[in-house]
């Protein structure tokens, strides 16, 4: 299992990637793997809408389930990864990279306090 | 009284639950509303109930009795007696819900037949189990049209020549939120066929745009302009059709509609006073995990066997709860067997002859009706299906007196559903009706006249 260490995740297996105050956020390498073979994937957002952490971001259904994204920050959404309406299997393929699912503008730090760092994930991944 | 428990097993449970008598349960209801008095006739044996049943039944007529000239949604035609024998066969008495593929492959397969019917006539890619009718098939559209566009989007534009009772429905089912706004079918816009003051109100708040086909007064209006303008804005377009008039007309996915739906009552299915009825809903591939209700797919068995799944329930409650936008199921499964029977004994040919039959018989009857003095055919121009609106010099509600007397059902009177069509009448012709009660109808029509 994959844990880049420059990351931060959510125990909802999300990550979130930090630079200059804009958020990139997809699903974990743990979380790919739990649901296999991704089949579609639907974003509940738009650019530009504005979004709170813990609302919902996408809903991913894989053949053996569906699952609920939820968001680890607040702001305001500047792009959606269209790529994965059409090839949903890159989410498999590269949860780190090309499988990212929305860019955000952060609202506030603050939520960002609530995340996990790498260590902390992996450790909890390994517990369940 | 039929009851599974005996006493004993009353006394038991009543005992278990800590009650004396059953009476005990309803202690919670104000004791005058317990046992009420009711005022109901004395006990028949079944024979006097039989006979009094058919006392009340024989004051009903029916389009057997009458030549019916009546339409406005729901459509007098005729049923190949093999749908009704191939209907009540017992094997399709099972649960209707056919979760399980192992022990449902019959009911599985006919579901699969008319979805598969279903996208042949309406040029759609998928098309889903059924719905209740026609207007609840046009509710749905609404529903998905707006979660489409996640609740952004608060226009639903619906033409004023879509079905009066398919725009009330509409409106009732999102009665619960107050931020969608029908427009579109107001007199102001009115219901000319060039559509242009309807299509002038599109715009990019607009999430579905609504117009039938052929429309409610039986017109056949080009929708491309208007299709294109909704893309042009990101709004979808649904297209309420009479499954009949697909038989001759350009289906509506070839036109660029993303919703095709309508009432399947043509098909094979009786009049019965308003139902039970048959709602089809189709729509193009992009908007599949959109799709309410049921949906079953061809497959193969482990062994290689071609075998029937449902599949793709995206929206369906028992799945997802939280994100079903709809209650809808297998359905009408009986009625959707019986157009799927419908239409498969009458095969490719016999269909389109069915709809050629209602063509011509409806505008020879255009025709004759339009020769007579004080009878106009409202519109000389736009091409019609088997349905057309006559303007009378007479109240049509005292035309339609005179023709039940002579054992003629006249038609339906658009003036109970549209104030400015008043002694406006209109008529549906089906292949059941024969040149002699056309020729009849005009007869009494014209003694109408000058009488």
């Amino acid at each position: 299992m994959q844990v880049p260490q420059d990351l931060k995740y959510q125990k909802t297996d999300e990550w979130v990637k930090i630079e200059d105050g804009i958020a990139t956020v997809g699903i974990s390498d743990y979380a790919q793997d739990a649901l296999s073979d991704v089949v579609f994937v639907e974003f509940e957002v738009d650019p530009d809408d504005e979004v709170e952490a813990g609302g919902s971001l996408a809903t991913i259904e894989s053949v053996k389930a569906a699952a609920e994204v939820v968001f680890p920050v607040s702001g305001k959404i500047i792009e959606v990864n269209q790529a994965l309406i059409d090839k949903p299997e890159i989410l498999n393929e590269q949860p780190y990279g090309e499988g990212w699912l929305v860019k955000l503008q952060i609202a506030d730090d603050a939520s960002l306090d609530e995340l996990l760092d790498a260590a902390a994930y992996e450790a909890f991944c390994q517990e369940r | 009284m039929f009851t599974p428990h005996t006493k004993h097993d009353v006394e038991v449970m009543l005992k278990t639950i800590g009650v004396e008598k059953v009476e005990d349960l309803f202690s919670e209801i104000p004791s005058q509303f317990r046992y009420p008095e009711l005022d109901l006739a004395p006990r028949l044996t079944e024979m006097e109930a039989l006979n009094e049943l058919e006392n009340i039944a024989s004051a009903n007529a029916t389009t057997k009795d009458f030549i019916s000239f009546l339409g406005a949604g729901a459509y007098d035609h005729y049923t190949p007696a093999a749908v009704d024998n191939l209907l009540q066969r017992g094997e399709f008495y099972t649960a209707y819900t056919p979760y399980q593929p192992e022990i449902s492959q019959g009911t599985l397969q006919a579901i699969f037949e008319f979805q598969s019917l279903i996208c042949r006539l309406t040029g759609m890619d998928v098309a889903n189990a059924s719905h209740y009718d026609g207007a609840t098939a046009a509710a749905e559209a609404v529903i998905l049209a707006y979660g489409h566009f996640r609740n952004k989007r608060k226009k639903i534009l619906v033409s004023r020549a879509v079905n009066p009772e398919y725009r009330e429905t509409m409106r009732t089912y999102m009665q619960g939120d107050e931020s969608i706004q029908f427009l579109g079918d107001d007199i102001e816009t009115g219901i000319a066929p060039d559509l242009q003051k309807f299509i002038d109100q599109i715009d990019h708040n607009t999430a579905l745009v609504m117009v039938q086909y052929p429309d409610f007064f039986g017109r056949i209006i080009d929708y491309k302009p208007l299709i294109e303008k909704a893309h042009e804005y990101g709004a979808l377009v649904a297209v309420a059709c009479n499954p009949t008039a697909l038989a001759l007309l350009t289906p509506p996915g070839d036109f660029g509609a993303d919703i095709a739906f309508g009432e399947g009552q043509p098909l094979g299915i009786p009049l019965s006073f308003g139902g039970p009825y048959l709602g089809f809903f189709a729509l193009k591939n992009e908007l599949l995990r959109k799709l309410s209700g049921r949906l079953v797919g061809e497959t193969t068995d482990v062994e290689g066997n071609l075998a029937y799944v449902l599949t793709l329930t995206a929206r369906e409650q028992h799945i997802r709860r939280e994100k079903a936008s709809s209650n809808i199921c297998s359905n009408q499964g009986l009625m959707t067997l019986a157009a799927t029977i419908y239409l498969s004994l009458l095969g490719k040919h016999g269909f389109k002859q069915v709809a050629n039959l209602c063509y011509q018989k409806a505008h020879y009857a255009a025709d004759q009706i339009a020769g007579i003095t004080g009878f106009d055919l409202v519109d000389e121009t736009t091409p019609f299906f088997h349905e057309f609106v006559i303007k009378c010099d007479e109240p049509v509600e005292e035309v339609l007196e005179h023709l039940m007397h002579h054992e003629i059902l006249g038609g339906y009177d658009l003036g109970q559903a549209y104030p400015e069509l008043k002694n406006h009448l209109m008529i549906a012709v089906t292949e059941k009706i024969s040149r002699d009660d056309i020729d009849y109808l005009a007869g009494v029509l014209s003694e109408e006249n000058h009488g």
